[in-house]
């Protein structure tokens, strides 16, 4: 095991060098990532090939903290197909599954056909002649635009046969940037969930905050002071439509969509202090669900819908709640930790993922929520605003960065961190998108 | 950081009353200036000649000042961490703005409501919203009407120190005036 891990930092390293755009930190603990290869990608055209398939899908694997991709250097070889594998090769390193493939122009013009295997090296390696090694094998016809998303596609499928869960590569985030030079400095900004591929969705003179997906990954609720207030609206990412949602006098926030898509939780403090409601997208009917002289705020849906957590001061200092919309009991669910803040709960519903305060820093933290235990899974100062991939997998939050605000990866098990680094300004209040297919 | 910006906007608001007050103030003097302002031209009688000068007058500032304190100049109110109870040096401050909006009831005062970066966006947006009412509270009970007031958080999103260490979070927690 020990043996192992030296193996992982070495890899890791050799990795990051291949990669200078992404970083990646591994923390103590023992690693429990499974070993497997990510051959690179034979082109088969002329000149430079279009698009680097293996890097995009080691790093992919490598960041949910489940897989440890073997560096090329150490590959005994470079195969394209199944029929070339040496299987005993493989299996002497310890690897326990192989993705390799092939890139060749399309006779359509910008096109190409891209292949790829995945195999079962224990399997290969037994060569009886009932047991298939291939656990998937396609191939597609892609758009030179679309490379990169089919990188991430394949990395979707790998992770999937191995796992049993679905991936989350092929996903977004959206986020807030301030470029400070520029003429419209607040930024609301997608791209895909490693940061490449950024478009810009809307720019203002004045603070956007709090970016929710709505769950067809169609929209985005989000807070703009375009008119020096606050205001929520809903944004259609492929009409540009705009609609307000709430501009009720003092805060407008914390938008949040629910599962079914028909209602925002939000916060509202028209009637004194900032209270939480769920407001009818449709109807624009409110209902509120708190009634107190303190601070509510950061509210979030079950899984399934039926209650929500939220940020409040009603305790004296600010721990998470939640809220049965059925009964409308409330309970507090956060102990540790001087402060409990922007909890979330994961996917599955078996976990809060949560901003906690210790000795005054405040780390990411996920608690089980049946024992109540809290693990920090970050190490610095200034983390906040956590959003959960889909899968459950990974967290994607906001730190501060060799002096800049900037979003970071970190694995649900806190073993595998990956600074993403901004182009320009100061990036924040990410927020992962929903499976998109 | 941003007083002269601040007392020019003020300044803008109440010419009239600034003018108003220098007049009243020194009648005479103002009178005696115009009228020199008017006959700018030398006058020769018989041997000696007379000049006139220009008169010396107060900056805006100044005339503000004069009224109102120095402390009207002064539009940003700062708090301890994670507090929004006005500390005693400021009301000196709040008082000459309250003066101010007494005496001009036309003119209307937004309060923007500022945190630093420690805790997350949506928790100081209702921390900057309680530092901004404590501070209409404050001008509320000194008989400025409510109806002059707007109340604005802007959280952590608006920092004038843009540094991560406790000196830029000192300058960051604040309540800024803006007429």
């Amino acid at each position: 095991m020990f043996i192992r891990f030296i193996m992982a930092l070495v890899l890791v390293t050799a990795c990051s060098s291949a990669s200078a755009r992404l970083e990646i930190l591994i923390t103590e603990g023992v690693n429990s990532a499974r070993p497997i290869a990510v051959v690179p990608f034979k082109w088969l055209g002329q000149g430079k090939k279009p698009q680097n398939f293996s890097e995009i899908i080691a790093a992919d694997l490598q960041r949910s903290g489940k897989f440890n991709p073997l560096s090329i250097n150490n590959m005994p070889k470079t195969p394209s197909t199944s029929a070339e594998v040496d299987y005993a090769a493989w299996t002497k390193l310890g690897i326990e599954a192989i993705v390799m493939g092939e890139v060749k122009p399309d006779t359509k013009a910008g096109h190409y056909i891209v292949t790829f295997e995945l195999l079962d090296v224990l399997t290969g390696n037994v060569n009886m002649a009932d047991y298939n090694p291939i656990m998937d094998k396609r191939r597609n016809t892609v758009a030179t635009n679309q490379l990169r998303q089919y990188a991430h596609r394949i990395s979707d499928i790998v992770y999937e046969k191995l796992t049993g869960e679905r991936g989350a590569f092929l996903t977004r985030i959206a986020y807030v940037a301030v470029d400070r030079k520029s003429s419209h400095p607040y930024q609301l900004r997608i791209s895909d969930y490693d940061g490449e591929g950024e478009k810009l969705v809307l720019r203002s003179k004045q603070p956007i905050m709090s970016p929710s997906w709505s769950p067809d990954g169609r929209k985005l609720a989000y807070v703009s002071f375009e008119k020096r207030r606050s205001q929520i609206y809903i944004q259609d990412l492929y009409t540009q439509k705009r609609e307000l949602m709430t501009s009720f006098p003092k805060i407008n926030g914390s938008p949040t969509w629910s599962p079914d898509g028909t209602q925002l939780a939000l916060v509202l403090s028209k009637d004194g202090q900032p209270e939480i409601y769920t407001f009818n997208i449709l109807t624009k009917s409110l209902q509120r669900l708190t009634k107190n002289r303190v601070i509510d705020t950061e509210p979030s849906w079950a899984p399934d819908g039926k209650s929500i957590i939220f940020s409040s001061e009603r305790g004296g200092r600010a721990q998470i709640y939640q809220v049965s919309l059925t009964t409308g009991k409330t309970k507090r669910i956060t102990w540790e930790g001087e402060i409990n803040l922007g909890g979330t709960i994961t996917p599955d519903g078996d976990n809060l993922v949560l901003v906690s305060r210790h000795n005054g820093n405040y780390m990411i933290a996920v608690q089980d929520l049946d024992s109540g235990e809290l693990r920090t899974l970050t190490k610095t100062k200034l983390d906040e605003s956590p959003s959960i991939a889909p899968n459950g997998s990974m967290i994607i939050y906001s730190t501060v960065y060799q002096g800049k605000q900037g979003l970071a990866l970190v694995s649900m098990d806190g073993r595998f961190k990956a600074n993403i680094p901004s182009n320009n300004g100061d990036v924040k209040s990410p927020a992962w998108s929903p499976f998109l297919q | 950081m941003n007083r002269s910006i601040i007392s020019k906007s003020l300044l803008i608001a109440l010419p009239m009353l600034a003018l108003g007050a220098c007049s009243s103030n020194s009648d005479v003097d103002a009178e005696s200036a115009e009228k020199n302002a008017t006959q700018a031209v030398e006058q020769v009688v018989d041997d000696v000649q007379t000049n006139t000068i220009e008169a010396i007058e107060l900056t805006a500032e100044e005339q503000l000042a004069q009224l109102y304190t120095d402390a009207i100049l002064k539009t940003t109110i700062h708090f301890e961490f994670d507090k929004s109870l006005i500390m005693p040096d400021y009301a000196v401050i709040l008082d000459a703005h309250a003066k101010y909006l007494v005496n001009n009831t036309d003119k209307t005062i937004t309060i923007e409501g500022h945190a630093d970066e420690l805790g997350t966006p949506e928790y100081n947006i209702a921390l900057g919203e309680r530092r901004a009412l404590a501070v209409s509270t404050y001008l509320e009970n000194m008989g400025v009407a409510a109806s002059q007031i707007t109340v604005v958080s802007y959280g952590e999103e608006k920092p004038v120190n843009l540094g991560h260490n406790e000196m830029a979070r000192t300058e960051n927690r604040r309540a800024e005036l803006v007429y």
